[in-house]
């Protein structure tokens, strides 16, 4: 629609030229070959012309009687998607579809079966304050070692936002509170009790309470924990209202947990805090559906109300909520938006439903070097030790919490980010590889076709910690661009980022990632730059200028 | 046998501060021997297999065909202009060993000083050594005249790397085609050893105006002699054979130059152009093994399809506007250039190296547009470009060098355009956001009003 007046202009220069080179023919007589095509050309260009002012008339009309021409099929120009892309599954009817081509799964080993086994072993369970992004390092304890808390009582607050807390996710018994470099406070421990105690709220009447009396129950409640504010990624702004809230309900990165597990009979909670979360934006409430498999995802999605849907098609990062705020309603100028996970929204839900802050998690434990991968029913902030007890298969590994791509390197004795809802295990790396440059001795994930993957479709790979090669600068061009399911230029941006050009990086769509939406990238990088880091200094710059 | 290889290298290694330049020669080989044992740090965990050094020796796998075909080209075309062993496999041992003694020197040349700079800068600079000139190395052979002196060689590479590579910062930084430079550089310094009609068949020599004569063969020659009499097969002999009348030494670019295509078919078929039995700088004649290497790096994705399709793309037009141009019938006052224009646009593959400038020089990741769209823009403008300057200028034989390096000089401005591109689509999409949210906001007070 947009390209009416290039091709008006590029038309009539187009038959200018015919006419002189037909002019010169008269005399030269040449080959006329050339004339021939330009003609074609030409002609092609017209009618293309004719059926796009057409159309954009049609889309006038429809935008007057509120109607959507893409879903309703008015468009003249015929959509390639529909005519040769693969047929999308039939349960999306009536409800929009985006099929995002770009992107590449990494096919691991070590995939949780579906059992959920009540964590039992697990005692310890841990707030981390640098997981919320956008605080103070030091925030101002309301604890102190040896106090006993309940699952929903506060522990800390930051000085920038003192009307928002931070709470326990279990009752027991503050046990160690351990600090980091400069004295930033980077463990809050909590010996949990057998039995939980809750502090009970009394959540309000969703049908009768306004937003700031809401808003205000969600920061004294704990809950404002659970989101996440884009741009940045931070702890939201208590002043401001978002835009809109976004909700992936799939995960797509390697061994993630399945959508299908983590809902299971906790559909109403689900719904709740859907209902919950539509009345604090001034826009709606987006869920990102999964539109991948033959089947239709769990129905708690597919058939919530107060939000709007939309099915992602596509290998990873379809799942990521960035790359779907990208393709529903993307951030930039002064806009905020929020996102938060399932289980996060099931927690809000039961504020509302049960009274208490109930932080209990669903957590993946995935990876090759597990004697048994499933799933564990705990709570935010478990011990990573406890939850993986004896189950490693020898202790030459890396612990993860959350994924290959975008998780945090954890030891033994360290603890689940609060966002977290997957532990991956994976061998170290740390060996030499002869000729590795040149033979494919061994599979590995990898989106070049000079390994033989390509031969291999389904194949799964142990996968380990090893580089493969040494840091370089950007040299090759075509590796972002093949994964990238947003209309953004990830080197340039990463250039503009590294010379620190803040209007450059703002105009390329800095605020529309986060660490996870580059953290393909930097996977298939072949000169293994630190993407990630970078987007992350970036994005502190940035804010430190706002 | 990878551990006591191992322990080898542990035992040799230099000290890194008592003689830097030798542990930069070591840390070198040590990473060409064995990919590094690091591992991820803060970021992902996990990478992908494919690492520069890997992408780099895909190039040069692409190129091995080349070399193949090179070697024998200059033995072959060596004996045809002295009208012996025609047949193309008649003499095979003679023509290759002669190729060879042709295009070691020069590849050896090539590495020596390449790399030695490079590890120069390497220690003075105390990084790694990059793996940059392993492709351009590779290519510096295939793009020179067989025989070009090793001296001039030389020179031409140490500007190419010092003042194309290494004054903007090393690998990924340069903004010209480093092999493109080297060769660009012989051409406007020494324009005698790789322009004319001279130049391009090895070993013969000028004894007279328009009269040529072969080589002497010298000790080299003899030692294999001795081996092949041995075997009872045809020698080289002492050499300095007249050539046979009908050589002209010319490639077929500088006889279409002239005569059009009528000139180009009186000494060279179709054919012959096709399979790469003519004149020319030592890789870059045999179209189908070109056209097999440009195959791989598509497939492997290590070049970027987009240039190659759009400079064939920006060929094919630019070679329909000359025809379309040029007139039908030919006087006997017609100039050549105009005969040169009438060469049917099809015609034009069959000349010169557009195939070879397209697959290897034209993709280099670091000089070309770095875009989707802008390497659809930049490859069509070397298609179109090379052509005007091969038909269009009557200075220079061929276009590709100079498109393509002019094009190198352009492709940051063509990315500018397609970012500013993206930044405005970015600005646009949001200022149209905003206004739907502010009409539906608008509605929403209606409703809460009534």
């Amino acid at each position: 629609m947009k390209g009416i007046f290039n091709k008006t202009g590029l038309t009539a220069g187009m038959v200018f030229l015919a006419f002189q080179l037909s002019a010169q023919s008269g005399t030269m007589s040449g080959s006329n070959i050339l004339l021939y095509v330009l003609i074609g050309i030409a002609i092609l260009l017209f009618f293309g012309m004719l059926i796009n002012v057409a159309d954009n008339l049609i889309g006038i009309e429809a935008k007057q009687n509120n109607i959507d021409v893409e879903a309703s099929g008015l468009s003249l120009v015929p959509n390639f998607r529909h005519l040769f892309g693969s047929r999308t599954a039939t349960y999306t009817a009536g409800t929009p579809v985006t099929v995002l081509t770009k992107g590449h799964d990494i096919l691991l080993e070590g995939d949780a079966q579906d059992k959920v086994v009540p964590a039992s072993s697990v005692t310890r369970y841990a707030v981390q304050p640098p997981n919320f992004l956008g605080l103070l390092p030091i925030p101002k304890l309301t604890v102190a070692v040896g106090d006993s808390v309940k699952a929903g009582d506060q522990l800390f607050f930051d000085k920038q936002m003192p009307d928002v807390a931070f709470v326990a996710p279990v009752s027991g018994e503050i046990i160690e509170i351990n600090r980091g470099p400069k004295r930033a406070i980077t463990e809050i421990v909590i010996l949990a009790d057998k039995t939980q105690q809750y502090r009970k709220v009394k959540a309000p009447d969703l049908a009768k309470a306004n937003q700031a009396t809401l808003l205000h129950f969600m920061q004294e409640s704990g809950a404002w924990s659970l989101l996440h504010q884009r741009p940045f990624n931070v702890v939201p702004d208590p002043t401001r209202i978002p835009r809109d809230i976004f909700v992936s309900t799939f995960d797509t990165a390697p061994l993630a947990p399945k959508a299908s597990v983590v809902i299971a009979g906790r559909e109403a909670a689900f719904q709740k805090g859907i209902d919950v979360l539509a009345k604090l934006t001034t826009g709606q409430v987006h869920l990102g559906l999964d539109g991948r498999g033959d089947e239709a995802p769990p129905a708690a999605f597919t058939q919530a109300t107060n939000a709007s849907k939309r099915y992602f098609k596509g290998k990873h990062p379809a799942g990521n909520v960035g790359v779907q705020i990208h393709h529903t309603a993307p951030v930039g100028g002064s806009d905020i938006v929020w996102t938060l996970g399932v289980q996060e929204v099931i927690t809000i839900g039961n504020l509302f439903l049960e009274g208490r802050f109930d932080a209990s998690r669903i957590v993946a434990l995935t990876g090759a070097e597990l004697k048994d991968a499933h799933y564990v029913r705990t709570y935010a902030g478990a011990n990573i030790g406890e939850l993986i007890g004896n189950n490693l298969t020898n202790d030459h590994v890396r612990l993860i919490s959350g994924d290959v791509l975008s998780g945090i390197q954890k030891a033994t004795n360290s603890y689940l980010n609060w966002s977290d809802d997957q532990v991956t295990v994976i061998e170290e790396g740390d060996f030499y590889e002869l000729f590795g440059w040149l033979l494919p001795i061994d599979l590995r994930p990898t989106i070049s076709n000079t390994f033989p993957n390509f031969l291999f479709g389904d194949l799964k790979f142990r996968g380990n910690t090893n580089t493969h090669g040494e840091k370089r600068a950007f040299v090759v061009t075509n590796d972002y661009e093949q994964v990238m399911p947003m209309d953004i230029y990830p080197q340039h941006l990463m250039k503009a980022i590294i010379i620190n050009d803040i209007e450059r990086m703002e105009g390329l769509g800095i605020m529309e990632l986060v660490e996870e939406d580059v953290a393909l990238c930097e996977f298939v990088c072949v000169s293994k730059q630190p993407l990630q880091q970078i987007l992350r200094e970036g994005l502190n710059n940035l804010r430190e200028q706002i | 046998m990878k551990k006591a290889l191992l322990k080898f290298f542990e035992r040799i290694e230099p000290d890194k501060d008592k003689s830097p330049f030798l542990h930069t020669g070591y840390d070198a080989f040590f990473t060409f021997a064995f990919t590094p044992n690091h591992v991820t740090a803060g970021g992902v965990h996990i990478r992908d297999g494919m690492d520069l050094k890997r992408t780099m020796v895909h190039v040069v796998l692409a190129l091995q065909l080349l070399y193949l075909f090179g070697t024998y080209n200059i033995g072959n075309q060596h004996f045809a202009a002295l009208g012996l062993y025609p047949g193309a496999f008649e003499g095979l041992h003679l023509k290759l060993v002669y190729g060879l003694i042709k295009i070691i020197p020069i590849f050896v040349v090539t590495h020596l000083v390449g790399l030695g700079v490079e590890f120069f800068y390497a220690a003075k600079k105390g990084h790694a050594v990059e793996e940059g000139f392993l492709v351009s190395g590779a290519l510096i052979p295939l793009i020179m005249p067989p025989d070009i002196p090793l001296w001039i060689l030389s020179i031409s590479i140490i500007f190419a790397v010092i003042i194309g590579k290494e004054a903007f910062g090393g690998t990924g930084m340069n903004i010209l085609n480093i092999a493109l430079l080297a060769r660009v550089f012989v051409f406007f310094a020494y324009p005698t050893y790789i322009s004319g009609d001279e130049v391009w068949v090895a070993g013969i020599e000028k004894v007279g105006a328009g009269m040529y004569a072969g080589q002497a063969y010298g000790m080299v020659y003899g030692a294999f002699d001795s081996l092949f009499n041995a075997f009872g097969w045809a020698t080289f002999g002492a050499g300095q054979a007249a050539v046979v009348d009908t050589f002209t030494g010319a490639t077929p670019l500088g006889l279409a130059a002239k005569g059009g295509w009528a000139a180009v078919t009186e000494h060279y078929s179709a054919s012959q152009m096709w399979w790469g039995n003519i004149p020319g700088s030592i890789g870059e004649t045999s179209k189908p093994l070109v056209l097999v290497g440009a195959l791989f790096l598509i497939f492997t994705k290590v070049a970027d399809w987009r240039i190659m399709v759009a400079s064939v793309v920006g060929f094919v037009a630019c070679g329909l506007m000359v025809n379309g141009i040029a007139p039908d019938v030919f006087g006997p006052e017609t100039k050549g250039i105009f005969k040169f224009m009438a060469v049917p646009w099809y015609y034009h593959f069959y000349m010169g190296s557009f195939f070879f400038a397209m697959a290897f020089m034209a993709t280099d990741p670091v000089t070309a547009a770095s875009t989707p769209m802008g390497k659809w823009i930049y490859g069509f403008l070397i298609g179109f470009i090379g052509l005007v300057i091969r038909v269009l200028n009557p200075a220079y034989p061929e276009g590709w060098m100079l498109a393509i390096l002019f094009m190198n000089v352009f492709a940051p401005l063509i990315d500018y355009y397609v970012l500013e591109a993206n930044v405005k689509r970015r600005s646009k999409r949001q200022l149209a956001l905003a206004k739907t949210r502010a009409t539906q906001t608008a509605e929403a007070e209606i409703v809460t009003i009534d």
